[in-house]
């Protein structure tokens, strides 16, 4: 004979116990279901895109009538289950007596109502059910204030949802900042911001002490006076376990109705799941340990032995626009760690907590796209030792086959901005790869998306990657432009091997695609030839940028800046007036003082270049070169001279190397500092070269950045002498001149060659001897004043109109 | 009737893969002079930021703005690649050696 059993409550935990027992055994049981809410089982957990109305209460239904029906369910819905009679195995509903062989109590929980005045007022809802959400849209008007007592998950659900609907809503919470008990302060506080951003008021630290109305709601008032006007007031401060039902049956009760690990209740007969449960001290009202529950009941009922072990759960919050993700326990105890990771400008936060080897929680705002990752790490008890540098920047970043290293990108939602220079985001890459821009450079091509700074040029060729999938071939080696197929070295390697000395040759030899190479590599190439074939190769002048065509550096509004040499930032009374004069005769709208120790004059008509340069020359001035891929400056300190401090002449020595150095063209910018003591005055760490003068010698070190990327420099080599320096540094920047690729500053260029390899070069007299020599060959020919001859009175009409067809034009 | 042709200059005056400018009561048109010799006319004027293209690389018969790097054909004046734009384009053309642009088209964008 069939035994009967009664299920009181169709909430989310008795839907998944009816699954499981009517799949593994259909005829098992004669089943009748008890529900106070007159409708079946539906999602709850989808109550908040019903309320602000991105779905409807039919979307959300798990099992209709038709449902238990085609099973033999017996359903007593809008029946209120008034008592269990324990000896007569029986549940009384409407006095209608059912008998049971077994009972399943799955009441739920009730929401917590705060016994201040006026809570029984009309307008006061809680946010539990259907009824209480279809309350809410019924009060939501447009305009209308709601007030939302509850700054927690349920609460800020509700304050999403009537927002949504148009309402003027103020959440109340009692904690100093919101969802505490998933949240940290830090998650906490961004995302009262971004409720804030949509309109929603956020109270902390805010007590309720009454619900003010007359016949109706009308206001909210808390303990320090402030009162909010509200047309409805939502209770979210909480829900306890439904136990009355058990508490009159005399059942053990603690804060909910005490199971044990297969889900039975102190009577054999009657088991309890769900929210109204207490399981070794343990309330749960997360939907994850409620379904694990469930299952258990169902093999429990059918005989099989199990057990209920609750596991970490993991919270996101579900109001559209707010990326929250929590798990585990992320409270601060002795002996835990934390791992912050934050973003401001995208309002991203991620915290982990660790103890030991073992991740215990997470915290994520703004980018959960790894939040199931990290739980399963702390569901599975992971050691995280070997991945605990880069933990926090998720599976993309560990290694072992079971990560995608293409997960992060193609998480990244369309709206991520992956061109920084350009304002380039992942859906506009996306549409043009679906488009047909099936290489980096079409992307390039078609969205601007790396062809500024190209750092991003990983980034895009990642969303290539994720959009074709296998279709796409990552090229290992970027070819030098959309020209041609070959990289930078290949190009330079080719150039030698095959002794090419004009642009027209590497063209043709190497099989450009463009008929005149493109404004990216024509300077390139005319880089590597000048630095290849210093005595044959002529200089391709309208291969060149606009600065080093002109020398001088073209400002926004088409002028120029004239920048004189200052030898290690060295000037004299007369240079200065010479200076003064040429701002004066030239009417130069901006003097400025240069990082690079010297004087910038901005503002500069390109007819007057020539001449200006001319006065300049004639005060003994030559090209700062301030525009050139070439030597800049020398920074120097006072060294030794004047300052008290100075072992060696810093200032001498880097006029030594200026005047060594100047003139020579290089694959990008080359600065230079030389400080007369570790006190380091010139800054000396932070560029190309920098020189540190001790008492002992000379500590020549190199790489250093302070642009885009700030860098130390790094330790190259030691020097006794100054003749040894200039000898070492010479060569040095042959070797970056001879290998680098165009455009790599040499910080880039020994990140990829090894600051090992370049010290083997330097450090061998005879390897360096060869290299300084090469570089004075070319210094030979490119050591020249470029302000000289171009102010040559032959030279001078280039710099002005060909023609001037004013006046006759406005005849 | 022939259009006014005016002389503005000899075309070695203009570096190959160069440019020159002309001056005009309306600002400056840019006279381009291609590898293969070949000129073309269009206003010095990016339509991005007003970067002047005469100070651009010249590559085929597209110069590249020395500014943001924008590139237009310099027969057509269109934006090339992803950006959106256009620069007025004037008749140009040789003739002897000498570079002619068509006056009465550099009038009209006077009176214009």
């Amino acid at each position: 004979m069939t035994e009967k059993l009664i299920i009181i409550g169709a909430g989310m935990a008795s839907g998944r116990v009816l699954e499981h027992v009517l799949d593994a055994a259909p005829d098992a049981f004669d089943i009748t279901l008890f529900n106070a809410e007159p409708r079946g089982n539906y999602n709850r957990i989808m109550l908040s895109p019903v309320l602000s109305g991105e779905k409807a209460y039919a979307d959300i239904v798990t099992h209709d009538d038709g449902w238990y029906a085609a099973r033999g369910v017996k359903t007593r819905f809008g029946a209120h289950v008034t008592r269990i009679d324990r000896d007569r195995k029986t549940v009384v509903a409407n006095g209608v007596e059912t008998p049971y062989d077994r009972l399943v109590i799955a009441t739920g929980s009730a929401p917590f109502i705060l016994p201040v005045a006026g809570k029984d007022l009309p307008g006061v809802v809680t946010y539990r059910d259907l009824d209480d959400t279809n309350a809410m849209i019924a009060a939501a008007q447009r305009g209308a204030k709601a007030v939302v007592i509850g700054g927690g998950l349920l609460g800020l659900e509700a304050a999403a949802g009537l927002q949504a609907r148009g309402m003027n809503v103020t959440v109340i919470h009692l904690m100093g900042h919101l969802m505490e008990r998933q949240l940290d302060p830090a998650a906490g506080y961004l995302l009262q911001k971004a409720l804030e951003a949509r309109g929603i008021t956020i109270h902390c630290k805010g007590a309720t002490k009454a619900i003010l109305g007359h016949g109706r709601v009308e206001a909210v008032l808390l303990e320090d006076g402030t009162v909010y006007d509200a047309d409805i007031v939502v209770m979210a401060v909480g829900i306890r376990p439904e136990v009355r039902l058990a508490v009159d049956a005399h059942l053990e009760i603690g804060r909910g109705i005490t199971v044990n690990e297969a889900m039975q209740t102190s009577d054999p007969a009657i088991f309890a799941v769900g929210e109204c449960v207490e399981h070794d001290r343990q309330l749960f009202g997360l939907v994850a340990p409620l379904y694990d529950q469930a299952k258990v009941l169902a093999q429990t009922l059918l005989g099989h032995a199990a057990a209920f072990r609750p596991v970490q759960t993991a919270t996101k919050l579900k109001v559209t626009g707010c990326d929250l993700f929590s798990a585990g326990d992320f409270a601060d105890a002795p002996g835990r760690e934390d791992i912050v990771f934050r973003d401001p400008a995208r309002g991203i936060y991620k915290r982990l907590v660790i103890e030991g080897d073992r991740l215990l929680g997470a915290v994520l705002y703004g980018d959960t796209g790894d939040g199931p990752w990290f739980f399963g790490l702390i569901k599975d008890g992971t050691n995280i030792a070997p991945m605990r540098d880069t933990l926090i920047f998720g599976p993309a970043y560990q290694g072992g086959a079971q990560t995608d290293p293409l997960a992060a990108v193609a998480a990244l939602p369309p709206e991520a901005e992956i061109c920084g220079c350009n304002g380039v985001c992942k859906g506009r890459i996306v549409t043009a790869i679906t488009g047909g821009a099936n290489t980096l450079e079409l992307v390039r091509a078609t969205t601007k998306a790396s062809g500024s700074c190209g750092t991003c040029t990983g980034l895009v060729e990642q969303v290539l990657a994720v959009t074709l999938g296998d279709s796409f071939v990552r090229t290992t080696a970027q070819p030098m432009c959309k020209c041609t197929d070959h990289t930078h070295d290949d190009v330079r390697r080719l150039i030698r091997a095959k002794t090419l000395k004009s642009i027209p040759a590497v063209m043709q030899e190497l099989g450009w695609t463009s008929a005149g190479g493109c404004a990216s590599c024509r300077p390139a190439l005319n880089y590597y030839l000048i630095a290849d074939w210093p005595l044959d190769y002529a200089d391709d002048r309208q291969s060149r940028f606009v600065n080093e065509r002109n020398h001088a550096n073209i400002q926004k509004d088409g002028t120029y800046s004239v920048v004189p040499r200052m030898w290690g930032g060295v000037t004299t009374p007369a240079e200065l007036r010479a200076i003064a004069d040429a701002a004066d005769r030239y009417k130069v709208p901006l003097v400025k003082v240069t990082g690079g120790q010297r004087i910038d004059l901005l503002g500069v008509r390109k007819e007057d270049l020539p001449a200006m340069w001319a006065d300049l020359n004639a005060a003994g001035m030559v090209s700062g070169h301030a525009y050139s891929k070439g030597l800049r400056t020398v920074k120097t300190c006072v060294g030794s001279d004047f300052c008290r401090f100075g072992t060696q002449d810093s200032t001498g020595l880097g006029i030594r190397l200026e005047k060594l150095l100047w003139g020579s063209w290089t694959p990008a910018k080359v600065k230079l500092g030389v400080s007369g003591c570790p006190r380091n005055c010139a800054e000396a760490t932070c560029k190309d070269v920098g020189i540190v003068c001790v008492d002992s010698g000379y500590e020549i070190s190199v790489a250093g950045a302070a642009g885009m990327d700030v860098k130390e420099t790094e330790f190259l080599i030691k020097a006794t002498t100054e003749d040894e320096v200039a000898e070492i540094v010479a060569a040095f920047v042959q070797l970056y001149r001879e290998n680098s690729r165009y455009l790599h500053r040499i910080y880039k260029w020994v990140a990829k060659v090894g600051l090992d390899w370049c010290r083997e070069h330097v450090a061998d007299p005879v390897t360096r001897r060869v290299l300084y020599d090469r570089f004075m060959v070319s210094q030979s020919v490119c050591q020249k004043d470029p302000w000289a001859e171009h102010a040559r009175p032959d030279q001078r009409a280039q710099w002005h109109a060909l023609a001037d067809l004013s006046l006759e034009a406005a005849e | 009737m022939s259009p006014p042709w005016i002389d503005i200059g000899a075309l070695s005056d203009i570096p190959a893969q160069g440019a020159r400018v002309v001056k005009t009561a309306a600002g400056c048109v840019a006279v381009f002079r291609t590898a293969d010799d070949r000129v073309f006319a269009m206003d010095d004027r990016c339509p991005h930021k007003g970067g002047p293209l005469s100070e651009g690389i010249v590559h085929g018969t597209a110069v590249t703005c020395p500014l943001h790097a924008w590139v237009f054909s310099v027969e057509t004046g269109m934006a090339l690649g992803a950006d959106d734009g256009a620069v007025a384009t004037y008749p140009a053309r040789i003739e002897a050696g000498r570079v002619l642009l068509d006056a009465s088209r550099l009038s009209r964008r006077v009176a214009a």
